[in-house]
């Protein structure tokens, strides 16, 4: 018999982890930090994120580990006898201001390196205007005269009704997805316009690593260009308070080849046109 | 000097005082107008928490079980002008005028009748934004920042609501004129300005700051509400306004206003760990620059509430900067408590423990803010849960719980009794791991990609926002305990002695417990002054 222990062990082993695989697959838990993206400018983001966190967890274990062992070391019941002739010293408050402006100058120099690159909407390839209305968005390809609007998918948008009494999880994306998304090629500067209608929105796909507000009366401008090879589909929503149906309003970007892309573009020219003579 | 002397002792014996509701309706004690704020910050506090318990039970699930998505953004909005303008904001203004006149040597406030007056404006303020909750439309929902123009699509609320923060704005600077005039005024001969404890510092700075900026959210809901009613069109694109112009004009009002939640927070725990480790505060003058810094950059950093509304690169790069800078002075600060509590004798009584909880956590909450600065980052942050995990860290554990610890420290001192140390620490350890497993999931939801002020979440947030709602009702009940520990005091605690903390210094110890009616009827001597002056 006990020759089988280790067979029956592993064979509970294998059945916990089958029970466990469709938990990491939602993959609620593990998603603890913020996604690098699929652009250059994303990734630039996310390791200015990281270096600032491990700036923060080195300043932290510092600080933390001051405070603790002093909690400790000089513990009232432990019978520690207070000096209280300890009441300033100009050599450490010179060195506890210099030393944090060091750390900041040394935050600053890469966060301004990254931050003018964004700026640099010089040679953007494709023109994009998106218009938020409460609650959906608009898009317009300005080369293209191609122009539809983009609303929450019925499925969710069925779902989401109060007391609907229809588990979300048995929605495929739920809340993320729209009738019509967003489609544009890999390997190519697009610029988005962003401006609204009624109140202000902002326009954000995490994976491209940037938002921006729509605001009525103005024209935003930011830029993606993914990476040759990340074609797929980016979800993202509208993150301004916008009213009443604010979470509903999803952003899903579908990017393509550049030939798919070409292929698109043509399509909807002759729905469009087919529409007209009609 | 023996004359003086002569002239309060007649004034003790001549006190009339109302008793019955005339007591409270026409108080002019600093100590019953201080009670009124404090219990009247409680009432909000708990009127606020609802609504944040609320929106909790709404998130616990993905889907909609309990409230209308308009309802839920009439709650986010509702809870946080109650937490901040009826919560934290009373809190302060009750612990000023309960403890500025002992601790700088006063009989009582400068203007006793202005403060009933300030105290009172508050229940009518609150009346009228509580009552938007049952107008045709509902409660505000634009989001406590008020941003037009969805702010200007609000029903019948909308007036209501621009009285109300009128009202809060009045009584928050007619309280700030009161504590300034106190302090330049009432001093006690021989309490010079640097002699005085940190509290009053801090509180000083924080009048200054009330003082500079109410005016501003006056005069930007004003424009809001001729905006709606008479046609203007400050902040409407279509006729030649600019609602951006609106986000400036309130951030520069919010983020002094920020400071003025958090630095009273400051000055209370500058007096509790210096007690608790039985020795002065280490650095006491950088501590008042330090302050005296981070309110003056409060006035120049207000755009990095609005990094993605479109900035020039040069005015990112400035604000970026700024904001950077006030790690700085606030650095300085959590170095100069670290240094207080080395090579101290240090106990855990529970209002150290609130204090401690503070330094531990506002830290975080400091790294958060530090991370938030960095412009591009930002890009990704703006919006999310990360910013509302920040803002809760710097808030909770920040300022509610220094209320607290300041609560627990002069309670003593107050009624002249004990608060039960037992229950207190239940109440502290429920309040502090309630409150990270509240607030600690809410940075990872929002790295993930979560907005804020949503009522419903794709299914891929699930895990951590049931996580993020059972800390919350933990939180949420236990402050039912800091009730219980405070009327168990005032009916039935045990007496409590002069000096309850064997470390306490400050002319507050100096007084017997509880305090008498007019604190300091007699100046205190040169000596005592000496023997208790925190610096």
């Amino acid at each position: 018999m006990p020759r089988h222990a280790p067979s029956s062990l592993s064979a509970y082993i294998a059945l916990a982890l089958g029970a466990l695989a469709p938990l990491s697959a939602q993959a609620g838990w593990g998603d603890l930090n913020m996604t690098p993206g699929v652009t250059a400018l994303s990734k630039e983001i996310y390791s200015l994120h990281m270096m600032v966190f491990f700036w923060c967890v080195a300043i932290g274990i510092f600080v933390f580990g001051w405070m603790i062992w002093s909690l400790i070391a000089f513990r009232k019941s432990a019978g520690a006898i207070p000096d209280v002739t300890l009441l300033h010293s100009t050599k450490v408050e010179i060195i506890w201001t210099i030393i944090p402006i060091i750390i900041l100058i040394l935050m600053s120099i890469p966060a301004a390196r990254t931050l003018i690159s964004i700026e640099d909407a010089r040679n953007t390839e494709l023109t994009i205007k998106a218009t938020g209305y409460q609650w959906r968005w608009q898009y317009t390809y300005l080369d293209d005269d191609i122009s539809f609007f983009s609303s929450l998918d019925r499925k969710s948008n069925v779902a989401r009704q109060l007391q609907s009494g229809i588990d979300p999880n048995t929605v495929p994306n739920y809340l993320r997805d729209v009738d019509k998304p967003l489609v544009v090629p890999e390997d190519t500067k697009v610029r988005m316009l962003l401006t609204a209608q009624d109140v202000i929105h902002a326009w954000w796909v995490p994976e491209f690593g940037l938002k921006k507000d729509a605001i009525p009366g103005n024209i935003n401008e930011l830029w993606f260009k993914v990476e040759a090879g990340k074609t797929g589909i980016y979800r993202g929503q509208c993150v301004e308070l916008c009213g009443r149906d604010h979470g509903f309003m999803p952003i899903v970007v579908k990017v393509v080849s550049k030939a798919d892309y070409k292929i698109w573009v043509a399509q909807q020219k002759a729905a469009r046109l087919a529409a007209n003579i009609l | 000097m023996s004359n003086v002397t002569h002239a309060d002792h007649a004034l003790d014996h001549d006190d009339h005082k109302p008793q019955g509701i005339k007591r409270w309706l026409f108080a002019t004690s600093h100590k019953d107008i201080g009670t009124m704020y404090l219990v009247f910050s409680c009432l909000m506090f708990f009127a606020g928490g609802t609504m944040a318990l609320i929106i909790r039970a709404e998130l616990f699930q993905p889907g909609l079980q309990f409230v209308d998505p308009g309802f839920y953004n009439s709650m986010t909005t509702m809870h946080a002008l109650l937490m901040i303008f009826g919560a934290v904001m009373p809190a302060w203004t009750g612990l000023a005028n309960w403890m500025i006149p002992l601790q700088v040597g006063a009989p009582d406030m400068a203007l006793p009748r202005l403060n009933n007056f300030s105290f009172w404006l508050l229940p009518f303020a609150f009346t009228l934004l509580l009552l938007t909750l049952f107008v045709p439309g509902g409660a505000p929902a634009g989001g406590w920042t008020l941003y037009p123009p969805l702010s200007l699509q609000a029903g019948d609320s909308f007036p209501l609501t621009i009285f109300a923060i009128h009202l809060m704005g009045a009584s928050s600077i007619l309280g700030a004129i009161n504590v300034i005039v106190t302090i330049m005024n009432m001093r006690a001969p021989g309490v010079s300005l640097l002699r005085m404890p940190l509290f009053c510092w801090t509180w000083l700075i924080t009048a200054y700051l009330l003082i500079a900026v109410m005016p501003v959210l006056a005069g930007a809901v004003t424009m809001l509400l001729t905006d709606h009613f008479f046609g203007t069109t400050f902040f409407t694109a279509a006729g030649g306004g600019d609602p951006v112009m609106f986000q400036h004009i309130f951030w520069f009002f919010g983020h002094p206003e920020v400071y003025i939640l958090i630095l009273p927070a400051f000055g209370i725990v500058s007096e509790i760990i210096p007690t608790f480790s039985r020795k002065p505060l280490f650095g006491f003058e950088a501590m008042v620059y330090a302050s005296a810094s981070i309110a003056f950059l409060s006035f120049i950093v207000w755009a990095h509430h609005m990094f993605t509304v479109g900035m020039p690169l040069a005015g990112q790069l400035f604000f970026m900067l700024s904001t950077m800078l006030i790690a700085i002075p606030t650095g300085v600060k959590v170095f100069n408590w670290c240094a207080t509590m080395w090579k101290g004798s240090i106990s855990f009584e529970t209002p150290m423990l609130f204090a401690l909880a503070f330094l531990f956590l506002f830290t975080i909450g400091g790294f958060s803010g530090l991370m938030l600065a960095i412009v591009p980052a930002d890009f990704q942050y703006q919006d999310t849960y990360f910013v509302v995990a920040h803002f809760h860290y710097v808030l909770v554990p920040g300022s509610i719980f220094s209320i607290m610890a300041g609560v627990y420290y002069w309670l003593p001192k107050w009624t002249g009794r004990m608060y039960n140390e037992t229950v207190g620490k239940i109440h502290f350890w429920l309040s502090a791991i309630g409150v990270n497993i509240l607030f600690f999931p809410q940075h990872f939801l929002g790295l993930a990609g979560m907005p804020r002020r949503i009522p419903d979440y794709a299914t891929q947030f699930a895990d951590w926002n049931m996580v993020s709602s059972i800390g919350a009702f933990i939180f949420g009940f236990s402050q039912l305990l800091f009730v219980y520990v405070i009327v168990n005091t005032v009916r039935s605690g045990k007496k409590a002695t002069q000096r309850p903390w064997d470390g306490g210094r400050g002319l507050e110890w100096e007084l017997p417990s509880p305090a008498p009616y007019h604190s300091w009827g007699t100046p205190p001597s040169e000596e005592i002054i000496n023997r208790s002056s925190a610096n």
